[in-house]
């Protein structure tokens, strides 16, 4: 069985890497500044009591007031599991650091996250639409899109 | 003397025999070695996300049908996962058996079709493919007598099954297991130790294991690569649990490996349905469910090992009938993340079959 980490372990743990970086923790998930998402993945994949190596899927998430990108890590070496949440604010030019120095399987996933919801990574080397063409007209999954 | 020579560009696909539906990649040549591939998708996207933003519940098992249309069950059993698992609903013991049975016979119909045309892309024309899906009919026969439907089944809903197989269907399945080995058995020895799929194939298309963890490959493909990881054993979800079964692991990583891994699954997908016969106990099939159900406002993630590897649905709801957002990872697409890596150096010649190889689903790729 897939243990869900607790939340509060793995908040807590990042908090004493990262001070400022973390910002809240649920039952199985940890919410996280944007601009250190990078250097905490790196951390939940190189520490050997973590070692989340599989980057399950990678999830945009439209709240209208805000974007959440939600991250579900697993770690094939201990059978255990984490979700991490980053939240980010307007409409514009939303970014986010490109995780995919991190995990390979970033790559097409961070693309459709551009395409369908319009949170660009910046760093990613390819960050094109995927799904869409490009001249595509706005971004579908979110909730403004075509006036909602 | 070296002769000057030039990289030529070729687009391959939308349309082309070999690319299992529509997908199209511009290839970079040197002579005849691949330089360089770009991917395109987006041919069959239909917004599946989006259409399930405008949907209840219920209704979004017709959208999961035709994500992976060859394996309907599985995406079903995904789908409704999360659903219960976001409304907290209980599933009934013999719903959950119906469900194991059911997926995995379908498990065994998506590997079938999944070498047949594996075949067809390595020339094999039409006997392999035949053969195959001769089997395949049979699965799909049982499968309308379940629920009237042999493809888009729509089998599932939240809280368990829409409803118990016809008296006819037991008898019908013991009499396709009886048969099922010397089927395979056959399609065995006309494949595994054929000399031209041997040769095309082992050491073709190599996925190192750390490649293929990094690259968030799953599935078959991943245990092809050497790692023994299926989420049926490692994070059991219905009665998995109950079920004795081995993971078939590959230790080359090449294509060779990724068919045979889907060859020795069928064997172990069969011994499933085999306990699933004889485990199973009488009950309801369905909890009492209402066809408008509002989840409390949340978020939930479930998921299971499709045939093409880790199918997952990621829910969010706001308490109304519809999910705020539904998200697929899906197999297939993330599969394809290491093919630029795969196919770097090989002969265009060998271009489709390490494509045909990961067996992927254009409808669940582009959702």
């Amino acid at each position: 069985m897939t243990t869900q980490l607790q939340g509060e372990a793995v908040g807590q743990q990042l908090q004493g890497a990262f001070p400022d970086a973390v910002t809240s923790w649920g039952d199985g998930d940890v919410r996280v500044q944007p601009d250190s998402i990078v250097d905490i993945c790196r951390y939940l994949r190189d520490t050997p009591d973590l070692a989340m190596d599989y980057l399950s899927s990678i999830t945009g998430v439209d709240y209208v007031e805000s974007f959440e990108v939600v991250y579900h890590l697993t770690s094939l070496t201990h059978n255990h599991s984490v979700v991490l949440k980053t939240t980010l604010y307007g409409r514009d030019d939303v970014e986010l650091p490109s995780v995919i120095n991190v995990w390979k399987g970033a790559d097409l996933q961070e693309r459709e996250v551009w395409d369908l919801m319009g949170i660009g990574f910046t760093g990613h080397p390819n960050m094109k639409r995927i799904l869409t063409w490009e001249g595509f007209p706005g971004h579908p999954l979110r909730k403004d899109h075509l006036g909602g | 003397m070296a002769l000057p020579s030039e990289s030529i560009t070729i687009n391959l696909g939308p349309q082309h025999p070999s690319t299992h539906g529509v997908f199209r990649i511009r290839v970079t040549l040197d002579g005849e070695v691949i330089q360089d591939i770009e991917p395109i998708f987006g041919y069959l996207h239909r917004g599946t996300e989006k259409l399930a933003e405008e949907r209840t519940y219920t209704q979004i098992v017709t959208l999961t049908d035709r994500l992976d249309y060859t394996s309907s069950m599985i995406n079903n059993q995904a789908y409704v996962m999360a659903t219960e698992k976001l409304a907290g609903l209980e599933v009934p013991e013999r719903a959950q058996y119906l469900r194991v049975l059911t997926a995995e016979l379908q498990r065994v119909a998506s590997h079938l079709m999944g070498i047949g045309f594996f075949l067809q892309d390595l020339g094999a024309m039409g006997t392999p493919l035949m053969y195959c899906f001769r089997e395949r009919e049979r699965i799909l026969d049982l499968f309308e007598m379940i629920c009237g439907a042999r493809v888009t089944v729509s089998y599932m809903r939240p809280g368990g099954v829409t409803q118990e197989p016809p008296p006819e269907f037991w008898p019908a399945l013991k009499e396709l297991l009886s048969e099922f080995p010397h089927y395979i058995d056959e399609l065995e020895r006309l494949i595994l130790e054929n000399e031209i799929v041997v040769a095309r194939t082992k050491g073709v298309g190599l996925l190192p294991r750390e490649l293929a963890i990094d690259s968030s490959i799953s599935g078959p493909n991943l245990r092809a690569s050497g790692v023994a990881w299926d989420l049926r054993k490692a994070d059991p979800y219905d009665v998995y649990g109950r079920m004795d079964f081995d993971i078939p692991v590959g230790s080359n990583g090449d294509s060779y490996d990724r068919f045979l891994v889907r060859v020795m699954e069928i064997h172990q997908s069969l011994r499933i349905v085999e306990q699933c016969v004889q485990q199973i106990p009488d009950g309801p099939i369905r909890s009492e469910v209402p066809y408008f159900f509002r989840p409390p406002p949340g978020d939930a993630y479930a998921h299971v090992e499709a045939s093409k590897g880790e199918l997952g649905f990621y829910l969010v709801s706001d308490g109304g009938i519809a999910p705020y957002r539904c998200k697929i990872r899906a197999p297939s697409f993330i599969n394809l993340t290491a093919l630029t890596e795969m196919l770097l150096g090989w002969k265009v010649a060998d271009l489709m079959v390490i494509f045909g190889s990961l067996d992927v689903n254009m409808g669940e790729v582009d959702r």
